[in-house]
């Protein structure tokens, strides 16, 4: 299991990329933290997500 | 009435702020990544609190769709806003030392341009665009404190809009959620909320106080 915005999902073996799908996020929108570290956007293909990792997924929205 | 001095100016500020916050925000350089609601209100809320120098960036010009949560006033439709928004901080802070830009913030030139504040303030209203800056920023420039906000459309509660330290030197306020792409328009108020907690992040960074 994988902790994703605080909610435990079933997500380790999977990529950044492919978490972003399965939440139905647009990865244009977002910054990924892994374990308190930026997730740089060109990795997000071959980051692959561990058991007990922590996961924070920034959703940005318009508007300023 | 002839202006203040500088001497005056710094003594009436060190009077309410303490003289040790004072010498802080007089040393401190922030950059504002976009000037339309909450990019003009942060800066004018820093200059007014003395920090000695702002770098303002802006690729836009004023219109009069902005006027009714932007620091603008009719007389300057159509001018940069950079230039507008320079004019109104010089005029509230006439010893701040103000760097402005007329220019399209991308991944490319960001790591040049905001390389010599150590304080970066988002404040663009594209989804996207606030990705790419802060993204760009916290890959390429891990030491800067980097301020963003996201969340702030409609007449919502004002206590949904918060501060959250996301990473060690990455805030981010707003609610999270009220999304101008769903139908909601940008109001003074709620957008003065979030401009006004990305000061106050601001000004706690420079003061020394990082938690939330």
């Amino acid at each position: 299991m994988v902790k994703i915005n605080g909610e435990m999902l079933d997500m380790a073996g999977k990529t950044v990329t492919e978490m972003l799908a399965a939440m139905e996020v647009n990865g244009q929108r977002v910054a990924v933290e892994l374990n308190e570290d930026i997730v740089p956007k060109a990795s997000y293909g071959e980051t692959v997500l561990k058991e007990g990792d922590t996961v924070e997924v920034v959703r940005f929205v318009g508007g300023g | 009435m002839a202006l203040p001095t500088r001497e005056e100016m710094y003594a009436a500020l060190e009077e309410r702020h303490g003289a040790e916050l004072q010498k802080k925000l007089s040393e401190a350089s922030v950059a504002v990544c976009g000037l339309g609601g909450l990019g003009s209100n942060i800066a004018i809320a820093l200059a007014r609190a003395g920090v000695g120098r702002l770098h303002i960036l802006d690729f836009d010009r004023v219109d009069i769709s902005n006027l009714n949560r932007q620091q603008y006033f009719p007389e300057q439709l159509g001018m940069l806003k950079s230039d507008a928004l320079c004019d109104t901080l010089s005029r509230i802070s006439p010893y701040c030392e103000i760097q402005k830009d007329c220019v399209k913030l991308t991944e490319e030139n960001i790591p040049e341009l905001l390389s010599g504040e150590a304080i970066i303030c988002e404040a663009f209203d594209r989804a996207d665009q606030k990705a790419m800056l802060v993204n760009c920023v916290l890959e390429t420039m891990p030491e800067k404190y980097l301020v963003a906000g996201s969340g702030m459309a409609g007449i919502g509660p004002s206590n949904t809009i918060i501060t959250r330290r996301m990473m060690k030197r990455f805030y981010l306020c707003g609610d999270g959620s009220s999304d101008v792409d769903d139908g909601m328009g940008l109001v003074a108020s709620r957008v003065l909320i979030c401009a006004a907690h990305q000061a106050n992040a601001v000004i706690r960074i420079i003061a020394g106080e990082y938690d939330v």
